[in-house]
């Protein structure tokens, strides 16, 4: 089948999911990314790419630190961002999501950024835009339901190629609440293809998918064994929304049985790096000493989840 | 006299730009050698060690600003700028392999200015092969050359980082 991401030449024309790209694409952005990271050290913080684009933010979904981190990259890149926030306008009023996006391509949208509580919302308007005649318009998907985050991924990719170089001789680990996140999914997707041979994920039964070892991942129960000799700690933040439901006593036994504490990073390998996607609940999925730590590598990468989000917004935009 | 395009001396039209060069020298001592990617990033290698300048060399990938990005897209192997030296005051010579249509100059230049004001900017180029579409033109040219519009000058770097020109059709 056609991957629908992909125009008839090959190219990324739209950012959906990272399942089912190939590894020359998503070496492609993550090599495009690192030309963009200095841009953001110079006097002048832009370059003239997509100047006269305009970018759409549609957030059916509250993120303060992607839409940022979007607003940020498509204004570097020189383009004009129009944010729309949509709970309080005209699907509040009872228009329908492709009536918002027909609206918006008459007003000669050149891209959109989706971020919407349904798994695959971002599909249905890139396969809308595709069958009404419009693909020069482009589709980021900036998080769906429990479907897919391709940036996160994305720039967590960046980040561990960073700091290890390669990835044929990784183990990586995924903690926490597997069950629920989408970034933990794109994570998955995006290091079996880049070929890293051994992916982990640690967490509760209850909140880890029974589907997990048919991705091609061990999955453990207990810290201690999960995080022995690895080289990258992804944790998850635990999504407090879930908590209502029977999955976890409480936030504090959580943290007792999987917060990452200096004493559990010390079984990971003497330079494993430690990574969040935020926001972090400190003491619940990670101890502030960690956090703080010197193996943390947070905030470097919210910094390169802009290079990467420049990188994809310019590769698609040139498509 | 125009010399035929195939009877091109690489490393002799190097020597020949690297002594207008060292002859201008006098009058700026501190000027400073931004290449742009690839060709006139390696003679900009060159000519930064056998003038022993006191800042290293600047290279510059134009991709991000290109007049043609709208119509061929991102291009997939751009390398990132690195220009590590204050531009602020500078005063910079800006080397290319081949000069031609000048919108390679026009698109460093510009991106010369996103790292602040230099005090002055001057070009030089192996080569001019004519074609101009903007208004720009070089300070230091080895060789002027009129190949046919079919005709691409590539010039390529050995292992022993000797020049070398090959002509390629298109």
């Amino acid at each position: 089948m056609l991957n629908p991401q992909l125009n008839k030449n090959g190219e990324l024309q739209h950012l959906l999911t990272i399942e089912g790209l190939p590894k020359d694409v998503l070496t492609h952005i993550l090599d495009t990314a690192a030309s963009f990271v200095n841009v953001s050290d110079r006097e002048v913080k832009k370059v003239p790419l997509m100047r006269g684009k305009s970018v759409f933010n549609l957030f059916f979904e509250n993120s303060t630190r992607t839409r940022t981190t979007f607003e940020i990259a498509a204004k570097r890149l020189s383009a004009d961002v129009i944010n729309l926030n949509i709970d309080s306008s005209s699907t509040s009023k009872g228009e329908s999501l492709l009536d918002t996006i027909d609206n918006l391509t008459a007003m000669h949208a050149d891209m959109f950024v989706v971020r919407h509580a349904q798994s695959g919302a971002p599909f249905l308007i890139a396969q809308h835009l595709n069958r009404s005649n419009q693909p020069h318009i482009h589709v980021v998907n900036a998080g769906d339901g429990r479907h897919a985050h391709p940036t996160q991924g994305l720039l967590d990719m960046y980040t561990i190629r960073h700091y290890k170089k390669e990835y044929s001789n990784l183990t990586v680990a995924i903690v926490g609440d597997v069950l629920h996140s989408r970034v933990a999914r794109s994570d998955i997707h995006a290091l079996r293809t880049l070929g890293v041979p051994e992916i982990r994920v640690i967490g509760p039964k209850t909140l880890i998918s029974s589907n997990m070892e048919q991705m091609g991942v061990r999955v453990f129960n207990s810290m201690n064994e999960g995080l022995k000799d690895v080289d990258v700690i992804i944790m998850l933040r635990l999504q407090n929304e879930r908590m209502n439901g029977a999955l976890l006593p409480s936030a504090q036994e959580f943290f007792k049985s999987y917060g990452l504490t200096p004493e559990r990073l010390a079984l990971a390998k003497p330079d494993a790096i430690v990574m969040h996607p935020g926001p972090m609940n400190r003491g619940v999925e990670i101890d502030s000493a960690v956090a703080d730590g010197t193996q943390a590598v947070i905030l470097p990468q919210v910094t390169y989840g802009i290079a990467v989000r420049m990188a994809v917004m310019s590769i698609l935009a040139g498509s | 006299m125009t010399p035929s395009i195939t009877e091109l001396d690489a490393e002799a039209l190097y020597k020949s730009l690297l002594e207008q060069i060292r002859t201008a020298m006098a009058d700026m001592p501190n000027l400073a050698v931004v290449g742009i990617r690839s060709g006139g990033a390696w003679i900009a290698e060159r000519i930064s060690s056998d003038l022993s300048l006191p800042d290293k060399p600047g290279f510059i990938d134009v991709s991000f600003y290109r007049d043609d990005y709208a119509e061929k897209g991102l291009r997939p192997d751009v390398k990132p700028s690195q220009i590590p030296f204050d531009v602020e005051g500078a005063t910079i010579l800006l080397i290319d392999d081949v000069l031609f249509t000048g919108r390679t100059t026009r698109a460093a230049i510009n991106e010369i200015f996103d790292y602040g004001r230099p005090a002055k900017i001057m070009l030089a180029a192996l080569i001019d092969r004519g074609g101009r579409e903007l208004p720009v033109s070089a300070d230091f040219v080895a060789a002027t050359v009129q190949p046919a519009a079919d005709q691409t000058l590539v010039l390529q770097r050995a292992d022993n980082g000797a020049f070398s020109l090959t002509v390629e059709h298109a």
